[in-house]
């Protein structure tokens, strides 16, 4: 018999430690599928996050580096510069991409790097427990906001797709998500097209991802994968920002 | 025919693939059934009926589903 489906070459035999019903692992097993189908698991440089992600470099089968917290995209730009045949992704929280490591992502993408960030958007700080992120949705629960997200208090969510496609440099943005079939399928797209457009050279991509935190947004892994498409979809609209290579044509 | 495998141990029950995801609704959380994590992991009620389109496996967190043909 021959497998249609299984656990990609792209991935380690470890198993995952995240808690049931997590979007990471979705995210992963598209990555590791993604190393060996376009031929690139050999030369590819992972950057793991801080975060529950953390032990990401036990999990893609590729060589793996952790930088501190949020300083992926320099981190990133370090390694892309000096090995510049090599194929580096980032892999980001929002904590760690939309908070701490806000700097870095801007400039990184105002220089249009050649680099791919991968970023997941869960709306709160997962492995810390639960607190309020710079994602968090207007109203939304997390234990330092505990009567919900007051936007005169805590201020509004950064759409960090938005953000950047303010400026010149990105060359790929685009937000996708994680809860139906449908949505996974155009997620696998959006990063198939962010890995090509750095093995063509043509610069900077970064695609966010909405996913489900089932554990601290106190929700069934069922229940959280119909809050993204019911709420979160709505505040964080999903679809591509910049491809420069369609504005080209 | 397509065959659905589910790695029993690598489950976390967390039932994503068995809520309105298989187009033919044959996979279920098992209610008998405790895998050494304390999991109820999913099973397939009637692998005759399953059209391998992956759907299952594409939102499997782990991946803890295999499918032959």
């Amino acid at each position: 018999m021959k497998q249609l489906f299984g656990r990609p070459a792209g991935l380690t035999d470890i198993s995952q430690r995240y808690c049931p019903g997590c979007g990471h692992g979705i995210v992963h097993r598209i990555i590791g599928e993604l190393l060996v189908k376009l031929n690139i698991r050999e030369r590819t440089i992972g950057i793991a996050p801080v975060g529950c992600s953390v032990f990401a470099d036990e999990y893609f089968n590729c060589d793996m580096i952790q930088p501190p917290h949020g300083r992926g995209p320099a981190v990133s730009t370090g390694i892309k510069r000096s090995r510049p045949d090599c194929i580096v992704f980032s892999y980001q929280g929002d904590g760690d991409l939309a908070a701490i490591g806000t700097a870095e992502i801007v400039h990184a993408a105002a220089r249009n790097e050649n680099i791919t960030i991968i970023f997941i958007n869960n709306a709160i700080f997962g492995m810390t427990g639960g607190q309020l992120a710079p994602t968090t949705l207007p109203g939304m629960k997390s234990t330092t906001s505990v009567q919900g997200r007051d936007i005169k208090k805590q201020g509004y969510p950064i759409k960090v797709c938005e953000l950047l496609s303010g400026l010149d440099g990105p060359y790929y943005l685009a937000r996708t998500a994680v809860d139906t079939p449908k949505n996974i399928i155009n997620t696998e797209k959006a990063l198939k097209t962010a890995f090509t457009y750095q093995i063509e050279e043509k610069g900077f991509s970064l695609v966010e991802i909405l996913s489900m935190c089932p554990t601290n947004w106190g929700m069934t892994p069922v229940q959280s994968k119909k809050w993204i498409e019911n709420t979160m979809v709505k505040y964080y609209p999903l679809g591509e920002y910049r491809n420069r290579a369609k504005e080209e044509k | 025919m397509p065959q659905v495998k589910i790695l029993e141990e690598v489950c976390k029950g967390c039932g994503l693939c068995c809520d309105e995801v298989c187009p033919v609704n044959i996979l279920v959380l098992s209610p008998d059934r405790i895998n050494s994590s304390g999991y109820h992991p999913a099973e397939v009620t009637d692998n005759s009926k399953c059209i391998g389109c992956g759907y299952c496996f594409k939102i499997c967190p782990e991946p803890a589903i295999e499918i032959y043909k």
